[in-house]
């Protein structure tokens, strides 16, 4: 059988986030509850975990989280780490034996920044180096799989159930002000570590259910600006639309959700002239981002998180708020279950994106 | 000599049950095919005049005609066809090249045929573009790169000229002299109730016509016939014509005596002259000259309309495309190997060029890795027949499509090939004020407008089943596709997989 | 009240009219036993206009005048204006006099085949729908209100 990246695999899933505008960090234990309670909604090929504000001690390094398939691999892709960064620290992620988690590859962590001659020799941005490195030893390093890259942020994913992914990574030791988590229901899938949501790049991690009819379109556009699209997964190419508009192109938030989930032209028509212009001007520069097809996804980054519904709300998305806290699931059990008598919930419509920025930056 | 070594191409039956000798046929056939014969009170035929265009088989009131092909075998040669040898008689008799009209009828491949359409099965919803919002809307034109916005949330870049499009179908160039003046004005019209736009070919712009600039392309090619600053801005967009798909590397000729008071009127040249039109542009013997001749155009046109440069499929288009896209154009067309013609020689018809799926697949795939892809649009053309092809172009890589031949059989065209005679039955390519009444325009351009509408309505059916509801998540989509029965190098070029894969 | 028009930049000169003018007036109402069995005149008929440059065609038929000169002229009563202001024509009363042809301004009056009736459109009141209209392949042949007809 293929792995992802070789070929095509689309899946269903279940997901769910909970933040806290105020950053005040919280254990793991809450997101895996509420993932828990998902199980149908997975069918124990892929689970995982995105946490913001976990490393506060190194806060001004990237965080690579690396998984190897052996230590030949790893020995190759140390060299080019060790050539291109600093490293302050570097340690296996710690793990705990499961009988349910089995076929683990080695799981490592590095906390880095690019080596300022490096810097210079290829005069880019730090962003963009790490960019650049994550892009090449996905591709290039046979065995070698980067699946976190961000500053103070860490995905944990693999194989399993997603509240044994939790267990195994022992979600419980570590605070964070945001967690994203996802339980994943692949319709084809030999079932590989790296293919397990979320998916991340530099800070950015998507959780996703769903299938984007959109893909190839959505992919040639965006490896026209350099990204590679190895995992050939909805989720990848999600995530790197994010960093293309975002990050590269600065587009404020508001902005590129109405290029990826685009109002519609009969909607568009009935606004005033200058928003009809704006809005005429992103959908044709930027058609060929707009996501089609069913999802909800669940967007995080060091600013907030963004949960987002196709145009016409094809899967499920219900958000909740208590307090400083806000809640986003597949399904409303999955946010009462940790959070007694939500201030509101609501079930947010297709396209209507739920933005919940931190109320200071945390970096 | 007097002896004609040619045989009919086609045998008139008539049906004498039926025949009540009404004489519509002899009124209808501009070719004189059918004479009444006063003594013995009968209509006979003359089977060598005609050209199979239907016309007469249309009218007839008691359906007593049949037309077809001319039985008399000749012996058996899949080498020296019945085709083969017609065409040495008929060049050994006239000394001269063989012309030909419409789309080359040789059985090379047609790889819309070839490939298949994807649906969502459980995993991902079909939509019902009944109940659900279905868009097809598309803008041609250059695009930035990327957007700014200011502190305020104020658009700051400055787009360049757009064409806004209903459906991503636009009927393409067919000069006024080719066609008749009625078969602009159904095309003008239909185009602007549409919301699409029509090319004017090679042939100025008649001033009855101004009024549909909004939805009309002017197009300037080798000849620059009918060419002047009101024309050029008389339209939402300019389209430079470098070659056409049915006669690539080949100019034009409208013979002198399709060119009466209003051809001549329109194309500003002298009544009776014919209009030749060379085969390169003078003024481009490359890129650069290309670039001048787009940017003069920009000028003149004060940068508020995009131009287009029309190129034939050829084996080096992909180069060229993206030669184009650098030298300023704002949309490239490709017109591929079967596209249709007023008039071409038969051999350069039938032999010089590519199909344009595979141009487009390969055009579209070198400007993407250029990363120049979403800065230009990229139009296609050469006989797309209906909907699917549409979707299937869409799907490798083409913005929007032309549609010439398939326009003209809406209007009545019966496919007879011999628009090159100025007899056209139907009123479409011809001249003859008692021809051109034929095609009323109340009635035909409301024939374009059905058709398009109906095949818009297939497009969103297909969109729907693929789980996509804006045509802009198609483009380039090549997931939505896989061949069948095509070979590997072939798959490969297309850059789709093999059904089943 | 709407009269049938001609639509002179329309018309083809296809004769068709006059084949289903014929049919309509058929007994049979089929077209090839209207054609090959009956002999009837039709009530439409394609004249050419030959000039200079081209030749046109213009279809002719009765035209309903308002004060018909052909009932005036009628000596036997069979040529009258009925409730709807359609002029028409009783065969039984025609002494075939003739007189009516030789009146009307428009020479939309025709001796019948069997050259004793007169042949004259009466809007296939009978029929149902004037086939002539129906059935024109260029929309040249219209039925329309006077006032409609101005606007065309």
């Amino acid at each position: 059988m293929l792995n992802e990246g070789e070929v095509r695999i689309p899946s269903g899933c279940a997901i769910s986030g909970i933040i806290d505008r105020t950053g005040c960090r919280f254990n793991g234990n809450d997101i895996i509850k509420s993932i828990t309670l998902m199980h149908e909604r997975s069918n124990g090929l892929g689970g995982g975990f995105a946490a913001y504000g976990i490393y506060p001690e190194y806060k001004n390094f990237y965080a690579l989280h690396i998984f190897y398939d052996d230590f030949n691999i790893k020995t190759e892709t140390d060299k080019l780490l060790f050539q291109y960064f600093d490293i302050a620290k570097d340690e296996a992620i710690p793990t705990q034996r499961l009988s349910t988690i089995t076929n683990q590859p080695i799981i490592w962590r590095y906390f880095v920044v690019p080596k300022t001659s490096q810097l210079q020799d290829k005069r880019i941005s730090d962003n963009d180096f790490i960019f650049n490195c994550v892009m090449k030893i996905n591709k290039d390093y046979n065995g070698a799989y980067v699946f976190s890259s961000g500053k103070n942020m860490g995905a944990f994913k693999g194989v399993g159930y997603p509240e044994d992914i939790g267990k195994f990574y022992m979600l419980e030791t570590y605070e964070a002000y945001m967690w994203t988590a996802h339980g994943r229901f692949p319709t084809n899938t030999p079932g590989w570590w790296g293919g397990a949501h979320p998916f991340t790049l530099l800070d950015w991690s998507v959780v996703h259910n769903g299938e984007i009819s959109s893909y190839d379109t959505n992919r040639r556009f965006v490896e026209m600006s350099g990204y590679i699209c190895n995992l050939q997964t909805d989720t990848e190419v999600i995530t790197y639309l994010f960093d293309l508009l975002i990050r590269k192109h600065k587009l404020p938030i508001n902005k590129a959700i109405q290029i990826l989930v685009a109002p519609f032209w009969s909607e568009i028509e009935k606004l005033g002239n200058t928003i009809k212009n704006d809005l005429k001007c992103l959908r044709s520069v930027y058609s060929s981002a707009l996501i089609n097809g069913p999802f909800s996804i669940i967007v995080g980054c060091n600013n907030g998180m963004i949960a987002l519904n196709d145009r016409i709300k094809l899967r499920p998305l219900i958000a909740a708020t208590k307090g400083s806290k806000v809640y986003v699931s597949s399904e409303e059990s999955a946010i009462r279950i940790i959070c007694n008598n939500p201030e509101k919930i609501w079930a947010p419509k297709g396209g209507e994106p739920v933005i919940v920025l931190l109320e200071k930056e945390q970096i | 000599m007097s002896l004609d070594f040619n045989v009919p191409s086609f045998e008139v039956i008539r049906n004498e049950k039926k025949c009540i000798q009404c004489k519509v046929c002899i009124h209808q056939c501009s070719n004189m095919v059918h004479v009444y014969d006063e003594e013995d009170a009968v209509v006979y035929s003359n089977n060598n005049k005609c050209v199979n265009c239907h016309r007469c088989v249309t009218l007839c009131p008691t359906e007593a005609l049949l037309i077809r092909e001319y039985p008399l075998e000749f012996r058996k040669n899949t080498n020296w066809t019945r085709q083969a040898i017609k065409e040495i008689y008929k060049q050994a008799q006239s000394g001269g090249v063989l012309l030909s009209s419409m789309g080359t009828p040789k059985t090379f491949p047609i790889y819309w045929d070839k490939l298949l359409l994807n649906a969502s099965q459980v995993t991902n919803p079909s939509i019902d573009p009944l109940r659900e919002p279905m868009e097809t809307k598309i803008f041609i034109g250059r695009k930035p790169n990327k957007l700014d916005f200011d502190n305020e949330g104020k658009l700051v870049t400055v787009m360049p000229p757009q064409v806004e499009l209903n459906v991503p179908i636009m009927f393409s160039a067919m000069s006024y002299g080719s066609i008749s003046k009625n078969a602009h004005e159904a095309l003008a019209r239909a185009a602007t109730e549409l919301g699409t736009c029509y090319n004017t070919g090679e042939g100025g712009l008649n001033k009855a016509f101004y009024k549909y600039g909004k939805n009309t392309i002017v197009q300037v090619a080798s000849g620059r016939f009918g060419v002047h600053k009101e024309y050029l801005n008389a339209g939402v967009a300019i389209e430079i014509k470098i070659g056409q798909g049915a006669k690539p590397g080949i100019g034009g000729h409208l013979p002198g005596k399709k060119v009466g008071e209003d051809v001549s009127a329109t194309r500003m040249i002298p009544i009776g002259s014919d209009a030749i039109s060379p085969a390169p542009h003078h003024d481009i013997y490359s890129i650069e000259d290309l670039r001048q001749l787009i940017f003069s155009l920009k000028e003149t046109t004060r940068y508020s309309k995009p131009i287009f440069v029309k190129i034939a499929a050829v084996h080096n288009a992909a180069a060229i495309a993206s030669g184009i896209a650098r030298a300023g154009a704002d949309a490239i067309v490709i017109d591929g190997l079967r596209g249709g013609t007023g008039a071409a020689p038969t051999r350069i018809r039938d032999n010089v060029g590519i199909p344009i799926e595979l141009a487009l697949a390969s055009i579209d795939q070198r400007l993407n890795e250029e990363g120049i892809r979403n800065s230009v649009s990229l139009i296609v053309a050469g006989s797309i027949r209906n909907s699917s092809d549409i979707v299937k172009a869409i799907a490798l890589g083409a913005d929007a499509v032309y549609i010439g031949s398939a326009a003209l059989i809406a209007l009545g065209c019966h496919m007879c090939h011999s628009c090159s005679t100025g007899k056209c039955n139907w009123g479409i390519a011809t001249q003859e004020p008692f021809l051109v009444k034929r095609l009323n325009p109340e009635i035909m351009y409301k024939r374009l407008v059905n058709l398009i509408t109906a095949w818009n309505h297939e497009i969103q059916e297909m969109l729907g089943g693929m789980g996509i509801n804006a045509v802009d998540s198609l483009r380039g989509n090549r997931l939505m596709l896989r061949g069948i029965g095509l070979n590997a190098k072939e798959l490969q070029i297309l850059g789709v997989k093999h059904a089943g894969e | 009240m709407k009269k049938i028009y001609a639509l002179e930049e329309r018309c083809l000169g296809c004769r068709l009219c006059e084949v289903y003018c014929k049919t309509a007036h058929s007994k049979s109402k089929n077209i090839i036993k209207a054609h090959k069995e009956e002999d009837i005149e039709s009530a439409i008929f394609i004249e050419e206009i030959i000039s200079e440059k081209q030749i046109s065609y213009f279809a002719l038929q009765c035209r309903h005048c308002a004060d018909p000169q052909c009932v005036k002229a009628c000596i036997s009563g069979a040529m009258y204006k009925d409730d709807d202001g359609i002029v028409k024509n009783d065969k039984k009363k025609c002494v075939s006099c003739l007189s009516c042809i030789l009146v009307c301004p428009f020479g939309a009056i025709k001796l019948g085949k069997d050259g004793k009736t007169v042949s004259k459109c009466d809007l296939c009141v009978d029929y149902g729908k004037s086939l002539c209209v129906e059935k024109c392949p260029n929309n040249a042949i219209e039925l329309l209100e006077e006032h409609y007809k101005k606007e065309i």
